[in-house]
């Protein structure tokens, strides 16, 4: 690994643990209430929003009407996003005269992104039109995060809250996450990617004089070139930075237009994993011992660390298949070398590593780079960190929750081991929270397992593959890891955008998300109405190294003892046949 | 559960009103205003003509011109309307057809050249568009462009080292070299 590899990495990783405790603060701060900066400017607003929509704000929720106003507020995003592809074609801001979309592929993107999942099953430019991207999908991208955070801070209450019924308000936590911090964010992001040379634009596609004419598949001249254009950079902003990671083009973030210059990629890389750090403080700071945000997000970084560096060093090594063609594949100062199948020139291998590292990690799928065609054990820590559960980082909101989840199975193992009731941060965790966090944990398992197991037998399924031998299992695999745990990125040479994966993805996703959520509000509840039992000699620390290590081997245990035997089947014996073992 | 259905619908139709419409719409104002050249593509323009974007790369197969990176859109070869990438896993033979098929037309232009051939003169892009290649990508091919246009190499060089662009205080990103641009300054050399 070249000098220069180890400087990005620190440069990225620095900034971003710069900005955990400010942002965590500010965040935290919006939720309790306070005054945090930009809410003395926009608590008009915010207080204009629940007078139109006849919210009270005072009004707590039980966890069940928390749940109730969370899924009615989904569903109707999902029916939203699905009739507006269905009738595009009727709609304004359709200069490319898009055609509706096929009823199973609307499903499916309507479930993509209500659920923050962003698979793309769908080419945006070939397939959208402007409107339906605005008001379908960013809408969606906007939401679909605010929802995450919501659900996240209402579990938060439940940590802090002494034998009370309700766990907050949905609707005040779903307007303050859009208006005090997407929504600010996302203007700032926009505006500098624009400056990049990231579009913005309602005009139609431009047409352009070829320099030199060439020649399409059926043997014709071809002298222009079609530029899609669009309202790009307003989607763009978002899309990273609520963990979404649908892009506005097929390519996402490695089409020039998404994502031109070392600076663009550098600020997109930073809002992937930006929110997600920055509530690990919020936690710490709303629950008044910050050592416990610090405590998750240092677990967090134990294995994103070394999952990066495994990654990196992977496809900075290159294909052993080129290796007696006479190409260059060595680092240099004048070329990045390593393994660029896939890859754009101005990322390099570091670059589109730590992208790929990220945003598999954070549930954020949007790509800079093709991770189908990544050596296999490059390949495989995508994947793997998929498949962890999305609690590395992972989305906005949920990624932290899912953490809980972990947290409390391993406080719970913990109790055992000693002979004393578990508990987390002075509640008592009972069957009634493990039960909830087993089925956390379980379900997306389940969607990722017995998915690609049926599609492993189906003929249609196995049809969609691209590449041959053991790489067509990790194709089918990474789509339903990715669509099993809302993460959104592909293995892309799957033809996905058929009857069946268009449904079977687009049920993994919804039960991934919703019964996740519902599951961790039944749990904020039931903390909510226990007492916070004072710190005793019994208690087990949960900010301490001990603790962090622990946490860190349970979440690696039941990811690797769950997918080793389907990982080694796919990547692991990819990797030994080109190694020539 | 009544009153809870009227807030989901009303908060709904607010909050997609501010980031669907008014979001984008304000960004794409403020846009044109403070950044017209870059919100609508980078497009390139000389002599009144439409010459493309310096975002979006082009195909050149023709031996007088810098080549980029092989594109696997469709079905045309660097489709600005429809991007895509190859997808190639690493052990699929396909893979290694198109890369020995790129060698084979390299060294059918320049046989002399026995240099190990850059990594990603050979291999597919991300996007399908990607407008640039390394430098050394860039320099590999100098001999070739040289002998095609009649120019010597050092004039040839002079040009790559001016579309180079570089790494943020030389730490962050990979220095690249503008294919388009750079062939669009070949030519109006040639015009002179």
């Amino acid at each position: 690994m070249s000098i220069n590899i180890i400087i990005q990495i620190t440069i990225f990783l620095s900034i971003l643990l710069l900005t955990v405790k400010p942002l965590g603060i500010y965040m935290a701060r919006i939720y309790e209430g306070k005054p945090a900066g930009l809410n003395v400017l926009l608590a008009p607003v915010e207080r204009w929003i629940y007078r139109l929509t006849r919210v009270n704000p005072m009004q707590g929720m039980s966890w069940k009407t928390y749940a109730v106003a969370v899924m009615l507020f989904n569903v109707l995003g999902i029916i939203s996003v699905y009739i507006l592809q269905r009738f595009q074609y009727f709609l304004p801001l359709n200069p490319m005269s898009m055609p509706k979309v096929a009823p199973d592929l609307a499903f499916n993107t309507a479930m993509s992104f209500a659920t923050n999942t962003n698979w793309q099953s769908y080419g945006g430019e070939t397939t959208l039109s402007y409107f339906t991207q605005m008001l379908g999908l960013t809408v969606q991208n906007f939401v679909s995060a605010a929802t995450g955070i919501a659900v996240l801070i209402a579990v938060i209450r439940g940590f802090i809250q002494k034998q009370i019924d309700t766990i907050g308000n949905f609707w005040v936590d779903l307007v303050r996450s859009v208006l005090y911090i997407l929504l600010p964010l996302s203007v700032i992001l926009s505006l500098v990617l624009v400056s990049q040379g990231v579009v913005q634009t309602f005009t139609p596609s431009a047409k352009a004089e070829l320099l030199q004419s060439i020649r399409d598949t059926d043997g014709k001249t071809v002298t222009e070139q079609v530029i899609a254009l669009g309202p790009v950079a307003s989607q763009i902003a978002i899309k990273e930075l609520g963990t979404n990671g649908g892009g506005f083009f097929n390519v996402n973030s490695s089409h020039p237009f998404e994502n031109p210059t070392p600076l663009s990629n550098l600020l997109e890389l930073l809002a992937i994993l930006l929110i997600s750090a920055g509530l690990c403080y919020t936690f710490g700071y709303m629950v008044r011992d910050r050592r416990q945000g610090w405590a998750i997000l240092t677990a967090m970084l134990i294995i994103f660390i070394p999952c990066l560096l495994i990654c990196v060093h992977s496809e900075q090594k290159g294909n052993p298949a080129f290796n007696d063609l006479n190409i260059d594949q060595n680092v240099s100062a004048f070329q990045p070398g390593g393994n660029m199948e896939g890859k754009e020139a101005r990322f390099g291998i570091v670059n589109s590593a730590l992208w790929a590292t990220a945003a598999t990690a954070a549930s954020n799928g949007s790509v800079n780079s093709m991770h189908d065609s990544y050596m296999p054990l490059g390949g495989l820590i995508p994947m793997w960190l998929i498949q962890l559960g999305e609690v590395i980082f992972g989305g906005v909101g949920s990624g932290l929750y899912g953490m809980f989840a972990f947290v409390i199975v391993a406080v719970f193992i913990s109790g055992l081991m000693i002979g004393r009731t578990p508990e987390y941060l002075g509640k008592k965790i009972e069957i009634y929270e493990m039960k909830m966090s087993a089925l956390i944990l379980f379900i997306p398992h389940m969607c990722v397992l017995i998915g690609t197991a049926v599609a492993v037998v189906l003929p249609e399924a196995k049809a969609a593959v691209l590449n041959p031998g053991p790489h067509s299992l990790s194709e089918i695999l990474y789509a339903f890891s990715s669509a099993g745990n809302n993460n959104g990125s592909a293995f892309a040479g799957l033809s996905s955008n058929n009857f069946f994966y268009n449904i079977a993805l687009g049920l993994a996703m919804f039960f991934s998300r919703y019964w996740l959520i519902i599951p961790m509000l039944a749990i904020a509840g039931s903390l909510s109405k226990k007492k916070i039992i004072p710190v005793s000699q019994g208690t087990i620390p949960t900010h301490t190294p001990l603790f962090i290590v622990f946490l860190v081997m349970i979440v690696l245990i039941v990811g690797a003892l769950t997918f080793f035997p389907v990982l080694a089947l796919g990547p692991i014996v990819e990797h030994l046949m080109l190694r020539g073992v | 559960m009544k009153e809870q259905i009227r807030s989901a619908i009303l908060l709904f139709i607010i909050l997609s009103l501010l980031t669907g419409i008014f979001y984008p719409s304000f960004i794409t104002g403020v846009a044109y205003i403070f950044f017209p050249h870059q919100s609508n593509g980078s497009m390139l323009y000389q002599n009144n003509k439409f010459l493309g974007s310096a975002l979006i790369g082009q195909e050149f197969t023709d031996p007088k011109y810098f080549w980029g990176r092989i594109s696997g859109t469709s079905p045309v070869t660097y489709n600005g309307s429809s991007s895509s990438g190859s997808n190639l896993g690493p052990s699929n033979p396909v893979l290694i057809d198109k890369v020995k098929e790129r060698i084979r037309t390299l060294k059918e232009f320049d046989p002399g050249n026995t240099n190990p051939i850059p990594i990603d003169l050979v291999t597919s892009s991300a996007s399908g568009l990607d407008p640039h290649i390394s430098i050394a990508g860039a320099y590999y091919q100098i001999p070739r462009v040289a002998r095609m246009r009649g120019l010597t190499e050092e004039t040839v060089k002079a040009i790559v080292n001016k579309y180079t662009s570089h790494r943020i205080f030389g730490l962050i990103g990979e220095p690249v070299v503008n294919v388009l641009e750079l062939n669009l300054e070949l030519d109006s050399i040639k015009i002179k």
